[in-house]
């Protein structure tokens, strides 16, 4: 455990000095602010307080942006130790793959849940200011910025992953954005491509919840959406929420983190220094 | 007393390359050892199976009664790797205290180890700003946490100026005396044939030679080279005495002679009496005791 959180301080601190933290929080605070101020233009509508309505848009950010912030962060990790040349030594200290990995996890989930944090408050910040009774919608945000988290450790462990398969950086950034582009953008892109061909008939009611359920990112816009009272105020393919039960993507949520990192440390036992 | 490192007929291949080929070898606590041999002679193969960071593919290797790279054999067991590198927004002191808290030491300590390999003064820099001998400092002070049993240093002074060289070799002095095992690999064969106890040739992933510099001198057997300067005037009658020398351009005679013959010479070279006016007695180097053993070898 002390190997773990040393490793944890080590990267934290290399990630802060390569500007990573202020990269991730000014990202986060950034687009949090702009969706706030976009989303208090028009008013409540919606029959539901203000917080609600921002959180379902900072949902729709968070799919997008925490996947590329956590594999922006993560793909360096093990290919960047090889072609720096420090991982051999690092080996032969007493410490298992498994906490360099999970030191490293520490780190960047510290980097992620700070940023999250900062960027959805500074959305709560901007909904209060204009609603005082859009804090009745705290319990969504709260919601928001855990899963968000938990979404942020999928993608850091195929981060790592990728990095351990590539084992040099360059080859694994690409295999990052790639991962990226497939997992968030593309594999929606189809689903709606299907449920538009498909016109309500089976694919829709059977294959879409399993489909939404396993990929980690649809998980975690399904169970914010279908958790908050604002299922209504999303498009596309969050309309779909309501037809899955929120168990059932809570517990994708929960089983991605340890399956990416199941999958990270399979890899980085594959490299041979 | 138990050995430290025990290896018995190794064999390691890359795919057909044949790296290490039934290498055996055994060395006791508190004994320094030089590991010397070519460019892709096996060198740096053998460290890496001692600690366990590449598989072989048989033979027996035990590290400290202990299996190599298992977690009882790393905690007893320090590597400084060929260029050393380091993260480089780390500063020495963060770096240092992260490998003080990964073998469960106490990071206070960090300051006193980079004070005692002289970069007391650098703690606070980070390691992107350092030379290349600081970078390897920082490198020797990690290999110091913990009292390890056994030290693997690959090409440790490499990038050392030469005071620099003379404090490490103390440094590893006073390790061996306490017990430590240490198995060092070098190119400078001067420092290897003074600061340690027995010399290792590895060639063509064979183990050519083992043994300490005086039995490695006996067995390779090469002539003794004897410089011989007449007196002023006396250089004709001194070279007819010794047909069998050579004279240099300035004035030496030059005369080489096996191990046995040594004695005789000497005498024969005293009874010139006032002909000579010094002589020098020049053993064979270890550079020729080296390639003696490695070219035996085909190389």
């Amino acid at each position: 455990m002390s190997r773990i959180l040393a490793t944890g301080i080590t990267e934290f601190r290399i990630s802060f000095r390569n500007r990573w933290v202020l990269i991730a929080t000014g990202m986060m605070v950034l687009f949090a602010l702009v969706l706030a101020a976009a989303g208090s233009a028009p008013t409540g509508d919606v029959g539901v307080d203000r917080l609600s309505v921002t959180v379902a848009s900072l949902t729709s950010l968070a799919v997008y942006l925490v996947p590329l912030l956590a594999l922006l962060m993560s793909f360096d990790a093990v290919a960047g130790e090889v072609e720096r040349g420090t991982l051999p030594l690092l080996l032969t200290y007493p410490v298992s793959r498994l906490e360099i990995l999970l030191g490293k996890l520490l780190a960047h989930l510290a980097i992620l849940a700070l940023a999250v944090t900062l960027g959805y408050g500074a959305a709560l910040v901007v909904a209060i200011w204009s609603d005082p009774g859009a804090i009745e919608g705290i319990g969504s945000l709260w919601r928001l910025i855990w899963s968000s988290v938990l979404l942020g450790a999928t993608f850091l462990g195929a981060g790592y992953a990728l990095s351990a398969l590539a084992r040099r950086p360059s080859g694994a950034a690409g295999l990052a954005i790639a991962l990226w582009l497939v997992a968030v953008v593309l594999y929606d892109l189809s689903l709606l491509a299907l449920i538009v061909t498909d016109g309500g008939g089976a694919f829709t009611t059977q294959a879409l919840p399993i489909a939404l359920l396993a990929n980690p990112a649809d998980a975690f816009r399904v169970f914010n959406l279908s958790a908050g009272e604002a299922v209504a105020a999303a498009g596309g393919i969050g309309g779909a929420a309501g037809a899955v039960p929120l168990w059932q993507s809570a517990t994708s949520l929960f089983a991605w983190p340890l399956l990416a990192i199941a999958l990270a440390l399979a890899a980085f036992r594959k490299v041979t220094p | 007393m138990t050995p430290t490192l025990t290896i018995s007929r190794l064999t390691k291949h890359f795919h057909s390359v044949e790296a290490l080929n039934q290498v055996s070898l055994s060395l006791q606590p508190g004994k320094r050892a030089a590991l010397l041999g070519h460019n892709g002679a096996g060198k740096s193969t053998m460290m890496k199976i001692i600690l366990g960071l590449i598989p072989f593919d048989s033979g027996d290797v035990t590290v400290c009664g202990e299996a190599p790279g298992s977690a009882a054999a790393r905690m007893q067991v320090a590597y400084l790797p060929e260029n050393v590198a380091f993260h480089p927004a780390l500063t020495g002191e963060e770096q240092i205290r992260h490998y003080l808290s990964l073998r469960g030491e106490n990071p206070r300590n960090a300051p006193e180890l980079l004070a005692r390999v002289g970069l007391a003064h650098a703690a606070r820099r980070r390691i992107g700003t350092y030379s290349k001998g600081m970078r390897q400092r920082v490198g020797l002070a990690q290999t110091l946490i913990g009292r390890p049993r056994l030290l693997v240093l690959d090409e440790p002074t490499s990038g050392l100026d030469p005071v620099s060289r003379r404090d490490f070799y103390d440094l590893l002095d006073g390790l061996s005396a306490d017990g430590t095992t240490i198995l060092l690999s070098s190119h400078v064969l001067t420092e290897v044939e003074a600061r340690t106890d027995s010399i290792l040739i590895l060639s063509g992933g064979q183990l050519v030679a083992e043994g300490t510099l005086a039995d490695l001198r006996a067995r390779a057997a090469l002539p003794i080279m004897l410089l011989v300067r007449p007196a002023a005037a006396h250089a004709a009658p001194l070279a007819a005495a010794f047909p069998e020398a050579v004279v240099g351009a300035d004035g030496l005679l030059r005369i080489s002679c096996a191990q046995a013959q040594k004695l005789p010479l000497l005498a024969r070279i005293t009874a010139r009496g006032a002909d000579v006016a010094d002589f020098d007695v020049i053993p064979p180097s270890l550079e020729d005791i080296y390639s003696h053993f490695s070219r035996r070898d085909g190389q």
